[in-house]
């Protein structure tokens, strides 16, 4: 929308903008602030913004006495698997749900989505329990399982929305010119829906790299992703604050990065595609 | 068209999500169902091997009448109400001042939108250690600044807390879908009504709100859904005390410290119901969405 406003008028504009924009990111930026503090500057009255001498003693601490690394590789692993093993279920049905559609293909995507509306307290102890049966407490291919199929109803839906984005045409072009259904998919298919699967990952990786139920949960010591870990300053003993913020800006820093990337889709992803 | 082939290979296509999907729908809630009518205590010796006794609807009546149910309504209500009422008003604010013309929007946008980001344990601890702690924190330091005695929000203010923490974490949510149907508003109209002379707030109440009502139905449902079922937030803060235990809580608190099996399944069946009820208003705007 290009409206012609004056300029006092934007300046004005621009600087309530500003200032509602720095106060609402002002947790992130204090955390990452403090984290190059040390621990007695953390806490000092009143709050240092500058000239405070810049460490990297806490992410050292924090690595050391924590082995921070294995937390952060659990969440790697984690939302990454469970993210690529979502798409894996996901593209074929949501391929022949926006290009074979039947009169139950609106009904079954409704009913995915229902099935992501399902509190996860509700089910948390048959879960463990099938969870000790099949040995999958604190593993990781257990968290894998559960963020996939939490994760899934959103995967389909997303991919869905994408995939009826492109013209129904152009796949009946190619299979007039004798194209099988994996030459279809492989070779028209495919290159035009890597941006929305692009898009989809980024969001999914996002959604599981910050699980916090399930997460915290059916983990304990191997598995424990850094959502986990963080919760553990939850009880902290002496002056923690300079540690907790070196852990937290590693914690979110990644996700930041992929976030800022993903605004659009984050949209269509929450909300089904109703807003887009 | 579709083939009879191409149909059956569809089929085939969609088998393993819906497969998948049901069993993780099906096998855990025909499991908590079956242990709500059980009286399961696996501390004094109850165990799935020897059998259990069948108790009809008595964890379910237990669950209601305890001491401790209806103020985790109470709860819930509050921090769910509270957050709504917050992310949704001043997510309209945000939305129109961010579709305003101004410089360096992309970058505001990016500040405003940051805080969704942040995974649940990370928000709720710095808040509380490094906000809203009553010696170190920095609104003690703002409050000792103007003279005033800090707060101890954890213990004397824990519900607001936990609603400014997670209004902050679901702000940018509300924000950015609200403005993404702002900017679909055609702004002819609005400047047709700026020329008549139309004052701003007769202008937001007949035209722009009037089109953000399908947008904040579907925020609200959505979060409703989601801050129904918020639970790090609060167990790394107060841990369901001074006030805070709401219902996903009080049942997390049944099955994992006071291990009773069958009261937390009856309490998860009520969890279950309730969260139906909701996502059946959010299915029908969403179904309608796919007819277009």
């Amino acid at each position: 929308m290009a409206r012609a406003v004056s300029t006092p008028r934007k300046i004005a504009t621009t600087a309530v903008a500003w200032t509602i924009g720095l106060l609402i990111f002002f947790p992130i930026y204090w955390t990452i602030l403090t984290s190059f503090k040390t621990e007695a500057q953390a806490i000092a009255n009143p709050p240092l913004f500058w000239g405070f001498d810049f460490t990297l003693e806490n992410y050292a601490v924090v690595q050391e006495r924590s082995n921070y690394m294995r937390f952060l590789w659990n969440s790697v692993i984690i939302a990454g698997g469970s993210t690529l093993l979502g798409i894996l279920v996901a593209v074929p049905a949501a391929w022949s749900m926006a290009f074979v559609p039947s009169r139950r293909t609106k009904d079954i995507l409704l009913w995915m989505l229902s099935t992501k509306m399902l509190p996860a307290v509700g089910v948390l102890y048959p879960i463990s329990l099938l969870f000790v049966q099949f040995g999958l407490l604190d593993t990781r291919i257990g968290l894998i399982l559960v963020l996939m199929l939490i994760n899934l109803p959103i995967i389909v839906w997303m991919l869905y929305t994408y995939f009826k984005e492109i013209p129904g045409e152009i796949l009946e072009a190619a299979r007039m010119d004798g194209a099988g259904l994996r030459q279809e998919i492989l070779y028209v298919l495919t290159p035009m829906a890597i941006p929305g699967i692009a898009s989809t990952v980024l969001l999914n990786v996002i959604l599981a790299w910050n699980e916090a139920f399930w997460t915290l949960n059916l983990t304990a010591a191997s598995a424990a992703p850094l959502t986990a870990f963080i919760a553990s300053y939850s009880s902290p003993e002496g002056l923690f604050y300079a540690k907790l913020s070196a852990a937290s800006t590693m914690a979110i820093a990644p996700i930041l990065i992929l976030g800022w990337f993903s605004q659009k889709q984050l949209v269509r992803g929450l909300t089904f595609g109703a807003v887009k | 068209m579709a083939t009879r082939h191409s149909r059956s290979a569809a089929r085939l296509m969609m088998a393993p999500a819906v497969i998948l999907l049901l069993g993780w729908m099906l096998v855990p809630l025909t499991m908590t169902v079956f242990f709500s009518f059980k009286q399961y205590l696996p501390m004094r010796g109850d165990s799935l091997e020897r059998g259990l006794d069948w108790v009809g609807f008595e964890n379910y009546a237990r669950f209601i009448g305890s001491s401790s149910f209806w103020p985790s309504v109470q709860a819930t209500l509050m921090i769910v109400g509270g957050v709504l009422v917050i992310t949704v008003a001043l997510g309209i604010l945000l939305a129109i001042l961010l579709d305003q013309p101004f410089w360096g929007q992309g970058v505001v946008r990016i500040l405003v939108i940051a805080p969704f980001f942040v995974m649940p344990t990370v928000s709720a601890l710095v808040w509380k250690n490094m906000f809203m702690d009553p010696v170190n924190g920095m609104f003690a330091h703002l409050w000792r600044f103007f003279g005033a005695q800090p707060v101890s929000w954890m213990s004397d203010a824990s519900v607001q807390s936990i609603i400014i923490i997670v209004s902050w974490q679901w702000l940018p949510f509300a924000t950015l879908i609200l403005l993404t149907a702002i900017q679909s508003l055609d702004s002819e109209q609005l400047e047709a009504a700026e020329m008549d002379g139309a004052p701003v707030l007769s202008r937001f109440l007949h035209i722009v709100l009037p089109h953000l009502g399908r947008a904040i139905t579907i925020v609200i449902l959505i979060q409703t859904i989601f801050l129904l079922s918020i639970f790090a937030e609060i167990f790394v803060t107060t841990g369901g005390s001074f006030g805070t235990r709401t219902l996903t809580y009080l049942i997390f608190q049944r099955v994992v410290d006071s291990q009773n099996i069958g009261l937390g399944s009856a309490g998860g069946v009520y969890a279950i119901i309730l969260a139906n009820i909701i996502a059946l208003f959010l299915m029908r705007i969403v179904g309608k969405n796919l007819d277009r």
